[in-house]
């Protein structure tokens, strides 16, 4: 499982950055919530993934290998975080297209807005 | 509870700041009365620190491994101060006025929220609540840079939003696979679990990891370049802000988990920052030279300077430490006095493009004199702190018998001096240019637009006149962060290793 789980994530973390590389705004936000995925089911598989033993100990039974609820809340605020992190690099993405009329990152630059004539910086 | 108060006044702040009626004036007022209240916070933590020793509180008295816990060794209360001097001087600029499409945006709510973000990253002693504080943190500053939607602003705001989620990804990765090893996130728990359960190879890829998570956030070559291309385009005192806090939370971060984490001088990774630190001087100080922007060229100073503050957790001796503590502490106050400047360049001029300047020691010297202090200090002129700075951060360069590093940063300083050289000529002492400023008659320069500089300027000179009782304090900073075992014994409150439990 955890061998599959790893693959799992190599794979996020390799389309995720992949798509970051790229030129349009759309497809760097797709990029960033694939790898933020990646890195959550990367925090699962690392710690190590326990099959059907919820980690509720009863007093009196004795005590075996259970699953650790430390990764899953981990993963839990990983995922909060980052859908509000989505949510706003989504809009502000639209108010992007919305002021520059594209989401090519060449189209929105300083400089077609022509804002000063040094070199643009690129990022 | 005295630790949690520069996270929950800010809280505080923003939530009443959220509450009350939006009248401009009102909202001020209960921003800077905020601000101020941080200030006595962090002076009060700083006196117990300096008296006492490391402080320590577990959140909600959880015991240590199992719960968050906050800490204030020597190092976090300085930066603890620093961040509520500059919080009183951001919220006190703001009297001179803001936009008020941005007021009714939330400007003011925000500016506590990044302050709480920030407060949160030096007081934590977990690192995976470290990692929200800098989410917490982003958040605030992602939305104070796109309040006011322009073109060029928004495509800053969209590199600085990308980039910074990127090291977020990097940062979450590498505590993840640090948790699959250690089993703990509690930093003193780390540092005393983790030597043993070590191997080489994860050792290697997790310190590389948190180095290009640190170091997007630090402005470390060749991570920096979201950094120029989105700190000119806020407003005055929001640059400020975040040119004199964000990327010293990345140095913090960086000084902190290594010295915990990785307390091997020798390891390869220090190496690595070793020359990035180098390269990221060099680098940042001729990107100066290139600009014709006044918070350009401070932006790429700020690149260049930030060399100077990670160079002494490669070195790892006390001494060099010790210099890069006084340096974060110099640079964020000189960065943020040179950001406020460029807002009395944006008031009067409506632009920072020094082609534009010029003429400001003939109309105004009196504001020229007190510009000139942060330009030279930043220059590293004697005697102004940027000087001390400079010598605390030099001297241990050639004690350890690294000639070539000090022979980098004393080229470098000399690139800054011209640097800071060419804005004083261009911006300030060459006379106005002819068709601009000199027929327009020019706002004047009001109280509040001023007083948060002369603050700042008179903290840099109380800087440069205490230089000793500072250093020697700085110096007590790096030894306590060498001293693993004390910031155990603080947090764990025993010293029994793991192993033997």
């Amino acid at each position: 499982m955890e061998f599959l789980l790893a693959i799992v994530a190599g794979v996020l973390y390799a389309t995720g950055l992949y798509l970051m590389l790229r030129r349009r705004l759309a497809q760097l936000i797709i990029g960033l919530s694939l790898l933020s995925n990646g890195s959550n089911i990367l925090i699962l598989s690392a710690a190590g993934v326990t099959r059907s033993r919820p980690p509720l100990i009863t007093e009196g039974v004795p005590l075996e290998s259970f699953a650790d609820p430390v990764p899953q809340s981990l993963i839990l605020t990983a995922i909060v975080i980052g859908f509000g992190v989505l949510a706003f690099s989504l809009v502000l993405a639209h108010r992007v297209q919305q002021s520059a009329g594209s989401d090519d990152i060449d189209a929105i630059g300083p400089d077609s807005a022509r804002v000063s004539s040094d070199k643009p910086d690129r990022a | 509870m005295l630790l949690a108060l520069p996270i929950l006044l800010p809280l505080l702040t923003a939530i009443v700041l959220h509450l009350l009626p939006q009248r401009s004036r009102l909202l001020r007022v209960v921003a800077f009365a905020g601000a101020l209240g941080g200030l006595g916070a962090a002076g009060s933590i700083f006196v117990t620190v300096q008296r006492n020793g490391i402080q320590v509180l577990q959140v909600g008295s959880w015991p240590a491994p199992f719960g968050i816990t906050l800490v204030a060794d020597l190092f976090s209360a300085l930066m603890i101060v620093m961040v509520s001097l500059i919080g009183v001087a951001v919220t006190g600029s703001s009297f001179a006025g803001v936009d008020p499409r941005r007021e009714a945006l939330g400007y003011h709510p925000l500016i506590q929220v990044v302050l709480m973000g920030v407060a949160g990253a030096f007081l934590t002693g977990d690192i995976f609540n470290l990692y929200v504080w800098f989410e917490v943190m982003l958040i605030g500053s992602f939305v104070l840079m796109s309040l006011h939607r322009t073109r060029a602003q928004l495509h800053a705001a969209f590199t600085y939003v990308g980039l910074n989620l990127l090291a977020s990804a990097f940062l979450l990765t590498a505590i993840g696979l640090l948790y699959g090893q250690a089993g703990t996130l509690n930093l003193a728990d780390l540092a005393r679990a983790w030597p043993e359960r070590r191997t080489p190879g994860l050792d290697a890829a997790l310190s590389m990891l948190f180095l290009t998570a640190f170091g997007i956030k630090a402005g470390l070559f060749p991570l920096f370049f979201w950094l120029p291309a989105s700190y000119h385009t806020p407003p005055a005192a929001v640059g400020a802000l975040l040119a004199g806090l964000l990327t010293k939370v990345g140095v913090y971060s960086m000084i902190r988990v290594f010295t915990l984490l990785f307390p091997d001088p020798n390891a390869s990774v220090y190496s690595v920052l070793l020359v990035l630190s180098a390269v990221t001087m060099v680098v940042g100080l001729i990107g100066a030279l290139g600009q014709r922007d006044f918070r350009r060229v401070l932006s790429f100073n700020l690149v260049g300077h930030i060399g100077f503050t990670t160079v002494g957790l490669a070195l790892w001796t006390p001494a060099a430490l010790s210099g890069s503590i006084l340096y974060v502490l110099h640079h964020m106050l000189v960065i943020s006095t040179l950001f406020l400047v460029s807002g009395v360049f944006l008031r009067q001029r409506r632009t920072t493009d020094l082609r534009a300047l010029g003429g400001m020691y003939r109309t105004q010297p009196a504001m020229a004199f007190l510009a000139l202090i942060p330009l030279f200090s930043l220059a590293g002129v004697p005697p102004l702190s940027g000087f001390v700075a400079k010598v605390a951060v030099i001297a241990p360069m050639l004690e350890t018998g690294q000639y070539l590093l000090a022979a980098v940063a004393l080229c470098v300083s000399l690139l800054t001096v011209l640097s800071m050289a060419r804005l004083w000529e261009e911006a300030i002492w060459k006379p106005a240019p002819v068709p601009s400023s000199a027929a327009v008659p020019q706002p004047r320069l009001v109280v509040p637009l001023v007083a948060p500089i002369v603050f700042l300027v008179g903290l840099t000179i109380a800087f440069t006149a205490w230089a000793g009782p500072v250093s020697s304090v700085t110096r007590r900073a790096a030894e306590q962060l060498l001293d693993r075992n004390a910031y155990v014994r603080a947090v764990l409150g025993e010293e029994v290793p793991r192993a033997a439990r």
